[in-house]
């Protein structure tokens, strides 16, 4: 069995974000940049999937060597090797056609991401890769099973879940509870200095979408107190002055 | 030209969110001077789909021929509705569903996407503009389209339905072809149950309520209103509550009408999740909670002390309105 896991390298998610240049940039400086967390779930279920030699995982992600460290971290975790496209993201088309290109040389049975990234939020690259491979994909996974050829997922709908079968190989974007989050051990971390990751360069694409600012939110006004005892006073403002009951 | 828009239906309903799309729809057909056109896939009775005419659709297209939902069949069937009604623009719900269809559908007319749209889209010529959700809620970002179809997923709770009354007309549409691979083995929908993306009142809260053993306190409080309920991310680690219900960085957002906190301290990741709720209310028995900080309203108090209380004084406004 071959997996290829989708990784992106995001701001830590206790970073206060900032722009510069007019709004127009995300401001980097002293940002801690980390596996996407739901990337690094998928992760944890390829892994499991592929435990006791039955299958490899590969790990890929769209990004200048900035983003190796986040790459390793995936290694270190248990991914056998890792390949890195040799580009800055333009736009979720431009990554999803850099996977799809790399993965149309290999046979993967699944291809695996998280639901979406924590910076950009559009969930948008892994339907895209499997319309570009022309390939089933289910999104929002919670649970995913797989017996080499036929895979079970649940996935999440409002209000409840839908139970899915679909046959290898597929994509799959993958949500807590799909796994349990793996903490790397000292062996995975001195591994992964010696594990393979190939440098490929990015294949041609247009761009189909551009990020022309940012804003950050309107602040809120101040926080009005009440009394523990005035409940009944909380419902009334409710009511009366935020309207919302 | 025209606008297409994709109405996602449950279980053969279309609820609040549907109408939310089509009233969005409708005002970029209105700004781009040209007709709205909805697409339905799956079996929806006949006066729902006309219904779709009180929110501005001049035609309603069914496709009745799918019974089960696979991104890749749908994507084609939009696609194909697309092209046959030389959409310029395509409009559909960010759902859990919408996530793993509008990508397929941008990618099949080469067009621009725009997923978590929170507003109208700018218009500039060609180009539309349109201000969407970055940074899991921390920051919005103007994404320009530039291609000639341009695609927009629509946040729930983030345009209010508007009415429109246009007399739509029900068309039969059978697309050329969409073959499902994903077979849908089961459905499970808690009925009572309001779905959180959707809700417009939500109750969640966090380890100060202590154990899961206290929770029927703020599930009362969530049925006196009518409200979801929603946790923090410990809690939810914890295996108190399910991962569904987890809201935040690596969780839901939500941008609810009303957003009850209770005994959440609300840390950077939290907040992200919650910070386009119209009102918030944070109860904290510690005055220094960061909460309050982002709070509309706050009460500083024992979680099991005010919560009966409050549910009550719920139900007492609730019985005399």
């Amino acid at each position: 069995m071959k997996i290829l896991v989708c990784i992106s390298n995001v701001p830590d998610t206790t970073t206060k974000i900032t722009f510069t240049n007019d709004n127009t940039e995300f401001n980097a400086a002293g940002v801690q940049f980390i596996l996407n967390p739901y990337d690094e779930i998928a992760l944890s279920r390829a892994i499991d999937l592929c435990e006791g030699g039955k299958g490899t995982v590969t790990v890929i992600n769209v990004g200048d060597s900035s983003t190796e460290p986040t790459i390793r971290k995936a290694l270190a975790i248990g991914a056998d090797d890792a390949v890195r496209i040799n580009a800055v993201p333009q736009d979720a088309y431009f990554v999803a056609y850099q996977i799809a290109e790399y993965a149309k040389t290999q046979q993967f049975d699944l291809i695996l991401t998280g639901r979406e990234s924590i910076d950009h939020n559009g969930a948008q690259v892994p339907a895209m890769i499997a319309e570009l491979l022309d390939i089933p994909s289910v999104s929002i996974v919670k649970k995913l099973d797989f017996d080499g050829k036929t895979a079970t997922l649940s996935r999440e709908i409002e209000g409840g879940k839908e139970v899915v079968e679909v046959d290898a190989p597929f994509v799959a974007s993958c949500a807590e509870g799909v796994a349990e989050w793996k903490i790397p051990n000292m062996r995975g971390i001195m591994s992964a200095r010696t594990k393979p990751l190939q440098v490929i360069e990015a294949a041609a694409t247009e761009q189909l979408s551009k990020i022309n600012q940012y804003q950050t939110p309107a602040p809120r006004s101040a926080v009005k107190m009440i009394d523990a005892d005035d409940v009944k006073g909380l419902v009334g403002l409710l009511h009366s002055e935020a309207k919302v009951i | 030209m025209s606008v297409l828009v994709y109405v996602e239906n449950t279980e053969g309903q279309f609820k609040k969110s549907a109408f939310e799309v089509v009233s969005y729809a409708k005002t970029i057909a209105d700004q781009l001077n040209t007709n709205l056109v909805a697409l339905s896939i799956g079996q929806v009775a006949n006066e729902q789909l006309t219904n779709l005419g009180g929110y501005g659709a001049q035609k309603v297209l069914n496709c009745n021929g799918i019974q089960t939902f696979d991104s890749q069949a749908y994507a084609a069937v939009i696609a194909e509705a697309a092209t046959k009604e030389k959409a310029e623009v395509v409009v559909m719900a960010n759902s859990f569903s919408g996530k793993g269809l509008s990508p397929r559908v941008a990618v099949k007319l080469k067009a621009g996407l725009a997923s978590g749209a929170v507003d109208l889209p700018q218009i500039n010529g060609g180009q539309l503009s349109v201000k969407k959700t970055a940074y899991s809620g921390k920051a919005f970002a103007m994404l320009a389209l530039n291609t000639q179809v341009k695609v927009i997923a629509l946040n729930p709770n983030a345009f209010q339905v508007k009415e429109n009354s246009t007399s739509a007309t029900v068309e039969s549409f059978q697309p050329s072809s969409a073959t499902s691979r994903i077979k849908v083995k089961e459905v499970v929908r808690a009925s009572d149950k309001i779905s959180l993306p959707e809700a417009e009142l939500v109750v969640s809260a966090g380890r100060g309520m202590k154990g899961p053993e206290n929770w029927h306190l703020i599930e009362d409080l969530a049925q006196a209103l009518g409200a979801a309920t929603a946790c923090s991310k410990p809690v939810s680690d914890a295996g108190w509550r399910p991962h569904e219900e987890h809201v935040g960085q690596t969780g839901i957002a939500v941008s609810p009408n009303l957003y009850i906190a209770v005994g959440i301290s609300g840390a950077i990741q939290h907040l992200a999740g919650v910070s386009s709720s119209k009102t918030i209310v944070a109860i904290n028995k510690d005055p220094e909670a960061p909460f309050f900080k982002v709070a509309d309203y706050g009460i500083v108090g024992d979680a099991m002390e005010v919560l009966p209380k409050l549910t009550e004084a719920v139900k007492a406004y609730k019985a005399q309105s």
